[in-house]
């Protein structure tokens, strides 16, 4: 009976492993779309996928060679969480063998995901996330966006210049390292300009996932701030900024890119009007062709305006297309190499050339909420 | 600080306190009863919260009416909650109910995110409830008002409840000892369903209040607020009602007054709740209000 059994299994085990190592032809190139779509961040990941999937759609396949391959987009949910980030990106190298990724809104994330796709020689492209240590040391992150160095110097300009602001507060996600980074961008950029080390009044934290701002906020009162620079994630946000107005705070505030989806005007409504942040892309403004491709087929499918990060998700997938192209192959390290030779690549969100940390360089937009939308104010070049 | 700061700062942290109360006491009457720690009751303060919400949105109805909905629908699930995941586990050793809980709260969490999306919604306060009122230099939404009042409110009618009617001293019985409750002649099926009925109902009020000042709603939002609130009936005494509401407002006040006193750790707010707990454990594992529940072997 055991012998029987023994036979059975091992012949099943044999069968199993001749069907597993029969040689497979792709038949498809894979695409990796490694963003949050569930858990705090999910907002900022379905407005990126919404980019991605557009472009599928409207370059559903990719010339390799001589052959003509669909794109298949693979999602991976990295469910907002840096643990679960590293399990999302694994599983997209390791199981569904992708060409590219593409992802993630949130820094901290991409982070996670860095040394994955490095070992696994997969080259990654982010998208929204502008933490300078997502692309440092790591070959094979590239992203399509400007980096924090450049955004909080952007804000600190705008609080000086525009504001007319000489003292400033900062309240950070002390758990991100997007609003930590970003915050000291902006710390070290408004300490040169007012030329005065004593510019930034206090610095006070949140975590991610709180809901009650109320004593951080009454801490700011006992200060007068000019404004209060805020960079975090559109959740916690909007209720910081509620709660702050409802306080009796009419300070200004400022924030970054995380700031612009639709969930922010509807949890803040009333309380957020009038606040600044910076971002990539304004449908005001068109910056070349690709824009007027990607806002005709946006507006034609989904009678709204993009978000800025949309039009991100659709210069990636673009980006990581025409690389799979020039480099002719299904090899992961030459699309990488592809990759980085993209030259005046002329993305719906503006012209993308990779400097040598695979950063793009791009100019920063600012944004207001007017009237329970976001509305573009100016254009600033890095 | 100044003084005025200061009756800010106590002014936010009543109102935070209260809601701790309010979720805190439905906690603490499930293991009064059942021994069993509830934690999807944290889940269940999410669905009354939702509920609320689309009764608003989908079918129109006005914010009090679509409130007492919620708060009947929210009752009645956790009464076939109960039915469903605890009764059969009644007579089972207590690790295997416990963890029947974590199970419906995962279950509760994952299929909000499916039914209800992961991404979060924007409540619409009542107006009546989203005014800012000013009373000398302190500011208060006017909802942060009610919400004390509620939870005292609550506190009063069920201890008169509990100690004052038959179903009371059944609740009574039950908590003390279940077996010779049920042969004594209780309907012990009646009162577990009732306590959890009202439990819902208390964690349905609190998350639609919980809502309305801080209007954001998501799958996940039950879960620190369930921990927090798990943790303030531990402090104020597990299984003492007004035990629970001491222990709310002792974790709202001390969330509140760290960050006041110390914003340099402003970060590590929540760990105070935790370390909070830690101390309790070590110092009066029964709480505050807590009685000394010898073990009869």
């Amino acid at each position: 009976m055991m012998k029987r059994l023994a036979l059975s299994l091992l012949s099943l085990a044999a069968v199993l492993l001749a069907a597993g190592c029969a040689a497979k032809t792709p038949t498809s190139v894979k695409i990796g779309v490694f963003e949050p779509i569930t858990g705090a961040n999910a907002g900022g990941g379905a407005l990126e996928v919404e980019g991605v999937k557009l472009a599928n759609e409207l370059y559903p396949t990719v010339k390799v060679g001589d052959k003509e391959y669909p794109i298949e987009l693979v999602i991976s949910d990295n469910k907002s969480d840096k643990v679960e980030a590293a399990n999302a990106a694994q599983r997209l190298v390791d199981k569904d063998k992708v060409q590219v990724v593409l992802g993630s809104w949130g820094s901290s994330l991409s982070m996670a995901a860095g040394p994955i796709v490095q070992k696994a020689q997969v080259p990654a492209i982010g998208l929204s996330c502008t933490n300078p240590l997502v692309t440092k040391g790591n070959e094979y992150y590239f992203r399509v966006c400007f980096i924090d160095p450049f955004q909080g110097t952007v804000m600190a300009n705008y609080a000086f210049k525009e504001l007319k602001a000489k003292k400033a507060v900062i309240i950070r996600e002390v758990s991100n390292d997007y609003s930590v980074g970003l915050a000291k961008y902006f710390e070290d950029s408004f300490k040169k300009l007012t030329g005065n080390d004593g510019a930034i009044l206090t610095e006070l934290n949140y975590n991610t996932g709180d809901q009650d701002f109320s004593s951080q906020l009454t801490e700011v009162k006992k200060y007068s701030p000019d404004v209060i620079f805020a960079p975090g994630n559109f959740t916690e946000s909007a209720l910081l900024v509620k709660q702050a107005r409802e306080l009796g705070i009419k300070t200004p505030f400022l924030g970054g890119d995380t700031w612009e989806t639709p969930e922010f005007i509807d949890v803040g409504k009333e309380a957020v009007e009038g606040i600044v942040f910076s971002t990539f892309f304004a449908t005001e403004v068109p910056i070349t062709d690709t824009s007027k491709i990607f806002l005709d087929a946006y507006r034609k499918k989904y009678n709204k305006e993009p978000a800025a990060v949309t039009a991100l998700g659709f210069d990636g997938y673009l980006v990581a297309r025409d690389a799979i192209q020039r480099a002719g192959t299904l090899d992961t390290t030459k699309i990488r190499d592809a990759i980085n030779e993209t030259k005046d690549f002329p993305g719906a969100a503006g012209v993308i050339n990779f400097d040598e940390n695979r950063d793009a360089t791009k100019d920063a937009v600012i944004k207001v909420v007017k009237d329970g939308k976001f509305t573009y104010l100016t254009t600033v070049k890095p | 600080m100044t003084f005025a700061l200061f009756l800010q700062h106590l002014a936010n942290a009543l109102a935070l306190g209260s809601l701790y109360a309010l979720i805190a006491i439905g906690y603490t009457m499930v293991y009064g009863i059942l021994r069993l720690i509830n934690f999807a009751h944290g889940d269940i303060f999410m669905l009354g919260a939702y509920l609320a919400f689309y009764g608003v949105a989908l079918f129109a109805l006005p914010w009090w009416a679509s409130l007492l909905l919620s708060l009947i629908f929210t009752a009645l699930f956790g009464i076939g909650l109960e039915r469903v995941a605890y009764r059969p586990l009644r007579d089972s050793p207590r690790i295997s109910i416990m963890i029947s809980a974590i199970g419906a709260s995962f279950l509760l969490e994952n299929l909000a995110v499916l039914v209800f999306g992961g991404r979060p919604k924007g409540v619409d306060v009542p107006a009546l409830l989203n005014r800012v009122v000013q009373i000398g230099s302190v500011s208060v939404l006017s909802v942060s008002l009610l919400i004390p009042v509620c939870t005292l409110l609550i506190l009063i009618v069920l201890m008169r409840v509990v100690n004052g009617t038959k179903t009371g001293m059944a609740m009574r019985a039950v908590s003390t000892d279940i077996e010779t409750a049920r042969l004594m002649g209780v309907d012990v099926d009646k009162v577990v369903s009732f306590t959890f009925g009202a439990g819902s109902l208390l964690a349905a009020l609190g998350g639609i209040l919980w809502s309305y000042k801080y209007p954001q709603l998501n799958p996940l939002m039950g879960m620190m607020p369930g921990i927090k609130c798990f943790i303030a009936a531990v402090i104020g005494g597990i299984g003492s009602i007004p035990g629970a509401v001491l222990g709310g407002f002792l974790m709202g006040f001390i969330e509140i007054m760290m960050v006041a006193f110390l914003p340099a750790l402003s970060g590590y707010r929540d760990a105070f709740a935790f370390v909070l707990l830690i101390i309790v454990l070590l110092v009066k594992p029964t709480g505050l209000l807590g009685r000394n529940q010898a073990e009869k072997v």
